[in-house]
């Protein structure tokens, strides 16, 4: 087999000349200059209302779709009501953009972590943060501490359970992704391998048809699904803070963003003054107690 | 390139050296100058060709790699995407749910391949008596060739147990194998009438000829070479199933492709996927190559007059 020389390589010529162009035409600028990002110390560059954004004048803010009940209302980040868009309204109130500069945007929760240009300032999902985590994106400080609990069904065997070693035999359901699946694999240790759902409802229907006997959730959610989604369970109780340091969800922004430093400063500052308390008393007040499992 | 001795036409006529031998050894084949020429050029213009093709495939390459490399955003994706430490991490997690998704094959495979012969044989049946077969066979592909696999797999999984019908299991890996048999057999029922009705219907007559009865007439002459045709697409089929084997991680169970999630989820680091995307592809080849060869042996028997 042989081609006509002249053919070939007017054919190679050819091709190397595309794609050393698309090479070159490919070549994006060179990224924006990641500001320094020791955080705090950046505060006095934290313009109101005048930082360096997605959109200029405006900040972006993004979660995923559906947004889910205690922490949205009605799906509806838009609204300001449930505890993470009353967050999200005083974190960009705080940097100083009104509620009208304040776009939403939907974003699955894998899509938020992809390397890459981001097309949100800051990702407002339940995201826990972890040393882990931090390798890929940047968090800024935590706005609310929360704690697993697990659901069962009223009057089934796992609803008397009263501490960690009573859930070992048991078939134990969580979302995937979270520190749910987490404290089960690390605290609990099953027995038999825990089921592993894509989305929460799909862990709340296993639950009501017997498919597992027990899920773990955070409390707030654990308190919105037995109060309104799953009427005939309970919750079991909560676990315990492992290793001292409570479990935080913190504002997710690209790694080495620009605004890391202003955004954990306004989340900090909204702690002092006693917003964030404010808002997690009207939104979770229900999510106060729950029975420890030892 | 191997000669036959009358394919080398000796060509004594402009060869004086070729007749030196005497009688005895007249008769060796000695290539005649002409020839050695001819066979020279070939030889040269090969080895230019594939110093070409050497060539080109280098320069590709090198213009790949250094658009990949050169990417800004190059070292992040390499951190995010390739990361040996996360590597060593998923891959015996992605391991242990392939088990999942190997057995399911198999277990699936075997009853798809049953059930869907099965609906081909009723759509393809002749005769009035068999109209309501006929007309079942046809509702039942159409319906789950068209019912998107994720929605089968709903229904089946999350929807059957909360029937709470006595004797019927809640094991979502059941469940979901039952739901990728419904809608497989579908398809690969299509592929096996597709077969059996691309065999000529001469075939059939000359059988029917011969004194075979209808059943007789399917089993020993239509089937048999409908099969062999059907070798590629059904391996489509089950490449395809063997993939979508991981969609019963909706009910809870850990396939392959849900091992790497977990990791994904807890590191936000993407080195699980690229694992089990390439575990995967891993095992489709080998099933390619078995294929592949099954059908070359069909061939060879049936070439050699072999009975099919």
């Amino acid at each position: 087999m042989h081609l006509a020389p002249r053919v070939l390589r007017r054919a190679v010529a050819g091709a190397t000349v595309a794609l050393l162009a698309t090479a070159v035409g490919c070549a994006p600028q060179p990224e924006e200059k990641a500001a320094p990002t020791a955080s705090g110390s950046r505060a006095n560059t934290c313009a109101k209302g005048g930082l360096a954004t997605e959109t200029p004048g405006k900040l972006t803010i993004a979660t995923d779709e559906p947004a889910y009940e205690p922490w949205f209302k009605d799906d509806k980040p838009t609204n300001g009501e449930g505890f993470e868009s009353a967050v999200a309204y005083a974190v960009a109130g705080q940097l100083g953009y009104g509620k009208n500069a304040v776009v939403w945007q939907s974003v699955p929760f894998n899509k938020a972590f992809a390397p890459g240009e981001k097309t949100f300032d800051f990702d407002i999902n339940q995201v826990s943060i972890s040393d882990e985590r931090k390798k890929a994106v940047d968090f800024s400080s935590g706005y609310y501490d929360v704690r697993q609990a697990v659901v069962a069904l009223k009057g089934s065997k796992a609803a008397g359970v009263t501490g960690v070693a009573g859930l070992r035999g048991l078939k134990l359901g969580a979302q995937v992704g979270t520190t749910s699946l987490d404290t089960i694999d690390d605290v609990v240790k099953p027995t038999r391998q825990a089921a592993v759902y894509a989305k929460n409802d799909q862990a709340k229907s296993a639950l009501k048809n017997g498919q597992v006997d027990a899920i773990v959730v955070d409390l707030p959610t654990a308190f919105y699904i037995t109060a309104a989604e799953v009427t005939d369970a309970e919750i079991v109780g909560q676990f315990e803070n492992r290793g001292g340091a409570p479990e935080q969800f913190g504002l997710v922004l690209d790694k080495g963003s620009a605004l890391t430093g202003c955004v954990s400063g306004a989340v900090d500052a909204l702690r002092k003054d006693g917003t964030l308390a404010r808002i997690e008393q009207r939104w979770l007040s229900d999510a106060v107690d729950a029975p420890v499992l030892k | 390139m191997t000669l036959t001795k009358d394919e080398s036409g000796r060509e004594g006529a402009d060869d004086p050296g070729d007749m030196t031998g005497s009688g005895a050894t007249g008769d060796a084949y000695v290539p005649s100058r002409r020839r050695l020429e001819r066979e020279r050029y070939r030889r040269t213009r090969a080895r230019r060709a594939t110093a070409i093709a050497a060539l080109s495939t280098l320069v590709t390459a090198v213009v790949l790699y250094l658009v990949v490399i050169g990417a800004p955003g190059w070292p992040r994706t390499r951190e995010t995407f390739f990361n040996g430490q996360y590597a060593r991490e998923a891959f015996p997690k992605v391991l242990e749910g392939l088990w999942l998704n190997v057995r399911l094959l198999l277990v699936c495979g075997a009853a798809v391949l049953v059930l869907g012969m099965l609906i081909a044989i009723a759509r393809t049946l002749r005769g009035p008596v068999f109209f309501p077969l006929r007309a079942l066979a046809a509702a039942y592909t159409d319906f789950f060739r068209g019912l998107p696999l994720i929605i089968n797999l709903m229904i089946v999984v999350l929807g059957v147990p909360a029937l709470r019908l006595q004797g019927v299991t809640v094991d979502p890996v059941l469940l979901g194998g039952t739901a990728l048999t419904l809608t497989y057999s579908a398809y690969v029922a299509e592929v096996f009438r597709a077969g059996i009705e691309s065999v000529h219907p001469s075939q059939r007559a000359a059988a029917r000829s011969l004194g075979l009865s209808n059943r007789q007439a399917l089993r020993h002459v239509v089937l048999p070479q409908a099969v062999r045709r059907q070798v590629p697409p059904l391996l489509n089929d089950l490449v395809s199933l063997q993939k979508d084997t991981g969609l019963v991680s909706i009910g809870g169970a850990i396939d392959a492709v849900r091992a790497a999630d977990i990791i994904v989820g807890r590191s936000l680091n993407y080195t699980p996927y690229i694992v089990a995307g390439l575990v995967f592809v891993a095992l489709t080849i080998p099933m390619t190559r078995f294929t592949d060869w099954v059908t070359a042996r069909m061939d060879r028997q049936r070439a050699q007059g072999g009975t099919t």
